[in-house]
C-alpha cells in the first residue's frame, strides 16, 4: 500500500490551483455552453471568435473576375444541417421563393436566375470555405447570407477582398457589415432593439421608472441595455435599477429582490430565452408583478416551457410577426405556406425573402453585371417594399426598417405593434 | 426587510451548495482524492429526477395544471438519488479503482475526464437544449408582503437539505459503516489491518455522496426551474470551493463552507456590483485560506515521513 500522507503537501497546492485555473477558464467557456444553437444565432451570439480563420482564409483571394453567362448565378451559403439546421432551411425557403418569383417575371436583366447553394454545416470555417468555393468555382455574381454573425464574419472578407457584394439576411452583430463597403444586411442591428423596446414602454405602457437586467457576458444583451437606457434617459425615464447576471447563471433571487425593492414600472431583460424563463418564474416567486420586456433572443418556444405562467404577458422586440395585418405579409404568407408544406414563415424566412428581392432590385437598377454598380445599387436602396417593412440601406450598409413588438399569450407571441426607426 | 429577502435567498442556495460539497469532502476524506465529476452527478441526479417524474406521469399532470403528489415526490427524490447512488459507485468501481496504486495525479486527471464524458456525453444524450423541470414542490406562497415573500418552495429546499445533513451524520456517526468510514478517512492502511473491507467502504462513500448530490439536483431544479447537461460545471465548481472555505474532509466544515459561499453570492448580487459576484466569492476563498489554509474546520495534519 502507498503512504497515503506523501504527497499531500503537492496534492494540496495542485488541489487548490487546478480548480482555480479552471474557474478563469470556465468564465471564458461558459457563455457558448448553455444557448448554443437557436435563438442564439439570429441574434449575434457566437459572435465571437472569428479571429484568426476569416483573414487567413482572405489572404489569397484575388479579385473576382467580370461576370459572365447566360444566366445571373447568386450564391448562397447557409446552415442546411448542423445545430442551426432551421436558421438555414428557413433562409433557403425564403430566397428561394424569391429568386422563383422572379423567374416567372423573366428573370433579371432578361435572364434567369439560378442559385447554388452551399452547405456550412453552421460551422464557422466551412462557411469562409463556403464562399471560396461560391466564387472561385461557381464564378457567382453576388452572394446571400449567412444568419449567424460569426459565420457572416467569417465569410465577408472573402467576399470584400473578390468585389463580390454580399447581402446577409439576418446577421445583427454591428461588426459585419463593418467588414467593408461589399458588404450589406436586411436586419436591424442589436442596439435598434433597444431603442425600440424604450420607446414602446414609455409611449404605449406609459412606464416612467424602469430596472435593467443585464447579461454582462454577452454582447447582444449589453448592446440593447445601453441604447435602452439612452432611450429611456433621452425621453425622460428614470432607470432606478441596473443588476445584471452572466449566461449560464439558475439563481437570480438576489439581483430580482433588488429590484423590486426599487418598485420599477417595467423590467428590462434582454437576454436569451433560458434565462429569462428562470428569471421570470423566480421574480413571480418574490412577488414581482411587473411586465418585463426583451429581444429577439426570447423568440423560442423554450421560453414558454419554462417560464409557463410566469412570462405570460410580457413583451419584446422581433423582425416580423406572422399575424400582422398588412397586405404584404398576409400575400407573403399566403404564397409562402401553398409552396412550403402550408408551413408558416417564420422571421429568417421573411428575412431571407426580402434579402433576396432586394438584391434582384439591386441587379435590375445597375443594369448589367457589373459588381461595383450592383454594390451602389445595393447602398442606395430606399424605402423598399419588403415583407419585414420598408428597408433602406444607410452609410453603414444596415437596414433601416421598422420592429414589431410581440406579447406573451399562452405558447404563442402575439403581435402588438409595429415601431418605426 | 430586504435585507430578510436576501437571507432566505442566500440560505436556500446556500444549502445546495452545502448539499454538493459533502460529497466531495466525503470522498476526499476517505480517498485523498477531489472528484471532479461530482458537480456531473448532480447534473445527472436533476436528469433523473426528470425523467422520473415523465415517466410517473406527474410532469404530464403539473402542466395539465394539476399540483404535485407528496408521494410521488418523494419517489422521484428516491429513484433519482438510487439511480446516481448506482452511478457514482460505477464511477469509482471502473475509473477511480484501477488507479488505487497510481499516482495521486493520474486520479485527478481522470476525474476531469470522467467529467467532460459526463458533460459532453449527456449532451449528446439529452441534447444541449435546457428542458423545463417539472414543479415537484407546489409554488405556494406562505408570506406575502410587499417586501418578504416566503414560498413553500425555499421551505422544502431548506428542510430537506437540513433533513438529509442530519441524516448524514447520523451515518457517519451512530452506524458501524459510518465507523468504518471514519477509520479509512484516518488511515486506510491500518483500517484494512483491522480488517475493514475498505473497497466496500470506499464504494460506499461515493454512493452516500452521489445520492446527496442527486437531491442537490431535484432541490436546485424545482427552485430553478431549467435544467441541461452543463448545468454541473459551475455548481460542483462553487461546492468544490465551499468545501475547501470549509475545510475540506470535513463534514460540518463543507456545510458550513456551503452557507457562507450561499450568503456571499446573495449578498454582492444584490448590491449593484453583481457582476463582480464570482469574483467577490472567489476572494473570499483565497481571502480564508491565506488566514487558515486548511479551511475554516479543517485540520492542519502534520506530515508523516
Amino acid at each position: 500500500m502507498p503512504h497515503p500522507q506523501r504527497a499531500k503537501g503537492l496534492f494540496w497546492r495542485l488541489g487548490i490551483a487546478l480548480p482555480l485555473l479552471a474557474v478563469a477558464l470556465s468564465g471564458c467557456k461558459q457563455p457558448s455552453g448553455t444557448t448554443s444553437g437557436t435563438a442564439g444565432g439570429t441574434t449575434g451570439a457566437g459572435t465571437t471568435g472569428t479571429g484568426g480563420t476569416d483573414t487567413a482564409a482572405a489572404a489569397n483571394v484575388d479579385k473576382a473576375a467580370p461576370y459572365q453567362g447566360d444566366e445571373i448565378v447568386l450564391g448562397e451559403y447557409g446552415s442546411l444541417t448542423g445545430s442551426t439546421a432551421t436558421f438555414g432551411q428557413s433562409t433557403h425557403n425564403g430566397i428561394m421563393m424569391a429568386v422563383d418569383e422572379a423567374n416567372t417575371k423573366d428573370g433579371v436583366l432578361g435572364k434567369k436566375i439560378r442559385v447554388v447553394t452551399v452547405d456550412d454545416a453552421g460551422k464557422t470555417e466551412q462557411a469562409a470555405t463556403a464562399v471560396l468555393k461560391l466564387i472561385n468555382q461557381n464564378k457567382v455574381l453576388a452572394v446571400l447570407g449567412e444568419v449567424a454573425s460569426s459565420r457572416s464574419l467569417a465569410a465577408a472578407p472573402i467576399c470584400q477582398k473578390a468585389g463580390v457584394p454580399m447581402i446577409s439576411p439576418t446577421s445583427t452583430n454591428p461588426k459585419v457589415t463593418q467588414v467593408g463597403d461589399y458588404i450589406f444586411r436586411t436586419c436591424f442591428i442589436d442596439p435598434f432593439q433597444g431603442t425600440v423596446m424604450a420607446r414602446f414602454a414609455r409611449q404605449n405602457l406609459k412606464a416612467t421608472k424602469a430596472a435593467v437586467l443585464t447579461d454582462v457576458a454577452n454582447d447582444y444583451s449589453k448592446g440593447l441595455t445601453e441604447f435602452f437606457i439612452e432611450e429611456w434617459k433621452r425621453s425622460g425615464g428614470e432607470i432606478v435599477a441596473e443588476a445584471s447576471y452572466s449566461e449560464g447563471d439558475k439563481d437570480f433571487r438576489a439581483q430580482l429582490t433588488r429590484i423590486k425593492g426599487t418598485n420599477p414600472d417595467v423590467i428590462y431583460v434582454p437576454g436569451y430565452y433560458t434565462e429569462v424563463g428562470n428569471i421570470a418564474v423566480q421574480a413571480r416567486s418574490l412577488g414581482i408583478k411587473q411586465v418585463m420586456m426583451g429581444g429577439d433572443g426570447w423568440d423560442s418556444p423554450k421560453l414558454f416551457e419554462i417560464g409557463k405562467q410566469a412570462v405570460q404577458g410580457f413583451y419584446f422586440s422581433n423582425h416580423y410577426s406572422p399575424q400582422s395585418k398588412d397586405p404584404r405579409v398576409v400575400a407573403f404568407i399566403a404564397s409562402y405556406k401553398k409552396r412550403y408544406n402550408n408551413q408558416t414563415p417564420d422571421a429568417l424566412a421573411a428575412v431571407a425573402y426580402d434579402a433576396g428581392r432586394i438584391m434582384i432590385d439591386a441587379i435590375k437598377r445597375a443594369g448589367n453585371t457589373d459588381r461595383e454598380k450592383i454594390r451602389d445599387a445595393i447602398a442606395t436602396t430606399k424605402s423598399f417594399p419588403g415583407v419585414t417593412g420598408n428597408i433602406s440601406i444607410d452609410q453603414e450598409r444596415n437596414a433601416v426598417k421598422p420592429a414589431v413588438v410581440l406579447q406573451v399569450k399562452g405558447n404563442e407571441a402575439v403581435y402588438v405593434s409595429t415601431v418605426n426607426p | 426587510m430586504e435585507i430578510l429577502q436576501q437571507i432566505v435567498n442566500g440560505l436556500a442556495q446556500g444549502s445546495i451548495y452545502a448539499l454538493i460539497a459533502l460529497g466531495y469532502t466525503m470522498v476526499y476524506g476517505v480517498l485523498r482524492l477531489i472528484n471532479f465529476a461530482h458537480g456531473d452527478i448532480y447534473m445527472l441526479g436533476a436528469f433523473g429526477g426528470f425523467f422520473a417524474a415523465n415517466w410517473l406521469g406527474v410532469t404530464r399532470r403539473i402542466n395539465e395544471g394539476g399540483s404535485a403528489n407528496l408521494v410521488y415526490t418523494a419517489l422521484i427524490f428516491l429513484f433519482s438519488m438510487l439511480a446516481c447512488a448506482v452511478a457514482g459507485m460505477l464511477m469509482e468501481r471502473l475509473a477511480y479503482r484501477p488507479l488505487r496504486q497510481a499516482p495521486r495525479l493520474t486520479a485527478l486527471i481522470t476525474a476531469i475526464g470522467i467529467s467532460m464524458l459526463l458533460e459532453y456525453g449527456g449532451q449528446a444524450v439529452f441534447t444541449p437544449d435546457p428542458q423545463s423541470f417539472p414543479a415537484l414542490i407546489p409554488g405556494t406562497t406562505l408570506i406575502d408582503t410587499p417586501t418578504f415573500t416566503l414560498t413553500l418552495v425555499q421551505v422544502a429546499v431548506v428542510t430537506v437539505a437540513l433533513a438529509l445533513m442530519l441524516l448524514l451524520q447520523f451515518i457517519v456517526f451512530k452506524t458501524p459503516m459510518g465507523r468504518a468510514m471514519r477509520a479509512v478517512s484516518l488511515d486506510r492502511a491500518a483500517a484494512s489491518l483491522m480488517g475493514i473491507n475498505t473497497d466496500v467502504v470506499i464504494a460506499f462513500t461515493f454512493a452516500l455522496g452521489s445520492a446527496l448530490a442527486a437531491a442537490a439536483g431535484i432541490l436546485n431544479s424545482v427552485y430553478q426551474p431549467s435544467i441541461d447537461p452543463l448545468m454541473g460545471v459551475m455548481a460542483g465548481l462553487k461546492a468544490f470551493v465551499a468545501a475547501v472555505l470549509g475545510g475540506i474532509g470535513s463534514i460540518p466544515g463543507a456545510v458550513l463552507g456551503g452557507l457562507l459561499l450561499g450568503f456571499a453570492e446573495t449578498l454582492v448580487s444584490a448590491t449593484q456590483y453583481s457582476q463582480y459576484r464570482d469574483a467577490i466569492a472567489f476572494a473570499v476563498l483565497i481571502g480564508v485560506l491565506l488566514l487558515r489554509p486548511a479551511g475554516l474546520l479543517g485540520r492542519v495534519t502534520a506530515e508523516k515521513v
